[in-house]
C-alpha cells in the first residue's frame, strides 16, 4: 500500500518522495537544472521570474511547522510563476489516515497541481502520492524521521558548488543522526553520487543501529571523526523527538560533540561547514564557526530555492 | 551547403553593418552562441552575449524539462546593458520561429533594447510565427522529418549535419 513509487509509467520522475534509490542520472539532472535557476537571480536580469509553471497551483501543506522550508518552497514556486496556497495545518499523528486523504481530495477538486508536504508522520507524503490522480505531483518536504529529499539535494548542490567532485570527498555528519531525515537523505545521495568516505559522529544514543548497512563509518569522538574531512555537516539536536535523558543536555553535549574552532582545525584547511537549520548556537555549533569563513550555511539556504525550482519544474513537466 | 562559407558571408554582412552604428551580439545556445563567439573574435568586439531559451520554450507542457538537458551548460549571459542597446540575435538555423520568440522573451527579461535584429546561418522556411531574419547565410530546403544540426570541430570550424528527428 505504502510502497514508494516516484516514477510514472514512462519511467520519468513524477513525485519526489525519497533519495533512496533515486538514480545518479536523475540527481545530476536536478542539480544541473538548479544551476540554471541560480542564474535567474543574476543582478542584470530585471525579471527574476520564469513562466514555466504559469497557471499551475502549488499547495504548501505543512502539517508540521517549518518557516524556512515553507518559505523557500513558496519563493521557488513564485519564481516559476505558479500560484501558491499555503495551508498551515498543525495536527497530531492521529489525524492521519482517512481525514488526511479527504483533505487531499478536496484540494485536488480545487485544481491543485503540486502538493508540497511536510508531515510529522513518516511516509505520509508517500500515502498522498499513491492516492492522487496522475496529473498531480507530490514533493516530500520532510516526513517524520524518514526523508527530506530537497534538503539532501540542496546539500549535494552546495557540496558540488564548493568541492566539484564527490569522488574522493570525505564527509562527516555530526550529532543527532537517529532523528534526522536530513542525515538519511544525505547518506543516500552521497552514496549514489560516488562519495566513498561518509562518517557519522555522535553519542551511541543518537546513532541508528543500521548505519553499517548504509556503508558509513561510525565515530563516537569528534577528534577522531573530523580528521582530514572536506565537509562537516552539523545537525540540530531534535529535542522534540527525544525522550528525557537520551542525550547529554545543552552544555554537556556541546563539550563532547559541539563543533568549535579547535575541532574544526582537525579537518582540512579548506573544509566547509554546513547545517540544515535551525541552528542551536552553543549546543551543536559554536557561533565563531557558524558565522566564520568556512561556514556555507546561508549559501545552503540560497541554493535551496534553485533546487526546489528544479524539482518542481521537472516533476510538473513529466 | 558549406557552413564555413556561410559563416564568412555573415562576417562580411556584419563588417558592413558596423558602419551604421554599434551593436551587441547575442547568440542562442548552443549553435548560435558558437557563431557569436567567433564573430566577436573576428570583428575584434570586446564581448558577446549568450541567450538560453529554456525558460521560455512553448513545449514545456509537452516535453517538460528534458529540453534543458542539452543546454544546461550554457546559461544566459549578457555582459552588456540590454536597455537601449542595438542587439543582433544570432542562431544557426531558422525554422518555425518559435525559438526566436522564446529568445525575445528571455532578452526582454533583462531590459528594453532599442532595436533587435536577427542573423541566421541557414533559413529552412516553414515558419509557424511571424518572424523573419535581417541577415541570412542561405535559404535551404530540408525534409520536415529531418533536423539540421550545426557542429564545430576541434579547430572551431563549422559544418552542418542532417539528422533524423527523434
Amino acid at each position: 500500500m505504502n510502497s514508494v513509487n516516484q516514477f510514472n509509467s514512462a519511467g520519468e520522475l513524477t513525485h519526489l518522495l525519497t533519495l533512496e534509490g533515486l538514480p545518479k542520472e536523475q540527481i545530476l539532472h536536478i542539480l544541473d537544472t538548479a544551476k540554471q535557476f541560480v542564474s535567474i537571480t543574476d543582478p542584470s536580469r530585471e525579471v527574476k521570474k520564469v513562466p514555466l509553471l504559469r497557471g499551475k497551483s502549488v499547495f504548501n501543506l505543512f502539517f508540521e511547522n517549518s518557516t524556512r522550508t515553507r518559505t523557500t518552497f513558496e519563493i521557488a514556486a513564485k519564481r516559476l510563476s505558479a500560484d501558491v496556497i499555503n495551508l498551515d495545518i498543525s495536527t497530531s499523528s492521529t489525524a492521519k489516515g482517512e481525514s488526511l486523504l479527504d483533505t487531499i481530495d478536496n484540494l485536488v477538486a480545487m485544481q491543485a497541481d503540486i502538493f508540497v508536504v511536510r508531515h510529522s508522520v513518516s511516509k505520509a507524503p508517500i500515502e498522498i502520492a499513491n492516492h492522487v490522480p496522475a496529473h498531480v505531483h507530490v514533493v516530500n518536504a520532510g516526513d517524520g524521521s524518514n526523508q527530506h529529499p530537497t534538503q539532501g539535494l540542496l546539500d549535494m548542490y552546495t557540496m558540488r558548488h564548493f568541492k566539484q567532485n564527490f569522488k574522493g570527498l570525505r564527509v562527516a555528519i555530526v550529532g543527532d543522526i537517529v532523528h534526522s531525515r536530513v542525515a538519511k537523505s544525505n547518506i543516500h545521495a552521497l552514496t549514489t553520487l560516488g562519495c566513498e568516505d561518509i562518517r557519522v559522529i555522535g553519542p551511541e544514543s543518537l546513532l541508528p543501529s543500521d548505519l553499517d548497512m548504509l556503508g558509513v563509518k561510525v565515530f563516537h569522538s569528534m577528534e577522531e571523526g573530523l580528521k582530514d574531512v572536506d565537509i562537516v555537516m552539523t545537525l540540530r539536536i531534535q529535542k522534540e523527538r527525544m525522550e528525557a535523558g537520551q542525550v547529554p543536555e545543552g552544555d554537556a553535549f556541546f563539550k563532547q560533540f559541539g563543533l568549535n574552532p579547535a575541532r574544526l582545525s582537525l579537518a582540512k584547511a579548506d573544509a566547509i561547514v554546513m547545517h540544515p537549520g535551525p541552528m542551536n548556537r552553543g549546543v551543536e555549533i559554536d557561533s565563531a564557526i557558524a558565522d566564520g569563513p568556512q561556514s556555507v550555511i546561508l549559501n545552503q539556504v540560497t541554493f535551496g530555492i534553485a533546487v526546489r525550482m528544479a524539482v518542481m519544474s521537472i516533476i510538473a513537466g513529466n | 551547403m558549406n557552413a564555413e562559407s556561410l559563416y564568412q558571408k555573415l562576417l562580411e554582412n556584419l563588417r558592413s553593418r558596423l558602419q551604421y552604428g554599434p551593436f551587441e551580439l547575442a547568440g542562442l545556445a548552443m549553435g548560435g552562441a558558437w557563431i557569436a563567439q567567433r564573430l566577436a573574435q573576428d570583428l575584434g568586439l570586446p564581448h558577446y552575449g549568450v541567450i538560453n531559451v529554456a525558460f521560455h520554450r512553448d513545449d514545456y507542457a509537452e516535453k517538460g524539462m528534458t529540453a534543458l538537458r542539452t543546454s544546461s551548460t550554457m546559461p544566459t549571459k549578457l555582459p552588456f546593458d540590454v536597455n537601449g542597446a542595438n542587439i543582433i540575435l544570432i542562431d544557426d538555423v531558422l525554422f518555425t520561429g518559435r525559438t526566436v520568440r522564446a529568445a525575445l522573451n528571455e532578452l526582454f527579461d533583462f531590459g528594453r533594447p532599442a532595436q533587435v535584429e536577427l542573423m541566421v546561418l541557414a533559413d529552412r522556411g516553414k515558419r509557424e510565427l511571424p518572424v523573419s531574419a535581417n541577415f541570412v547565410g542561405e535559404a535551404i530546403k530540408v525534409p520536415d522529418q529531418k533536423i539540421l544540426v550545426l557542429e564545430k570541430d576541434g579547430a572551431g570550424r563549422f559544418s552542418f549535419q542532417l539528422e533524423e528527428r527523434e
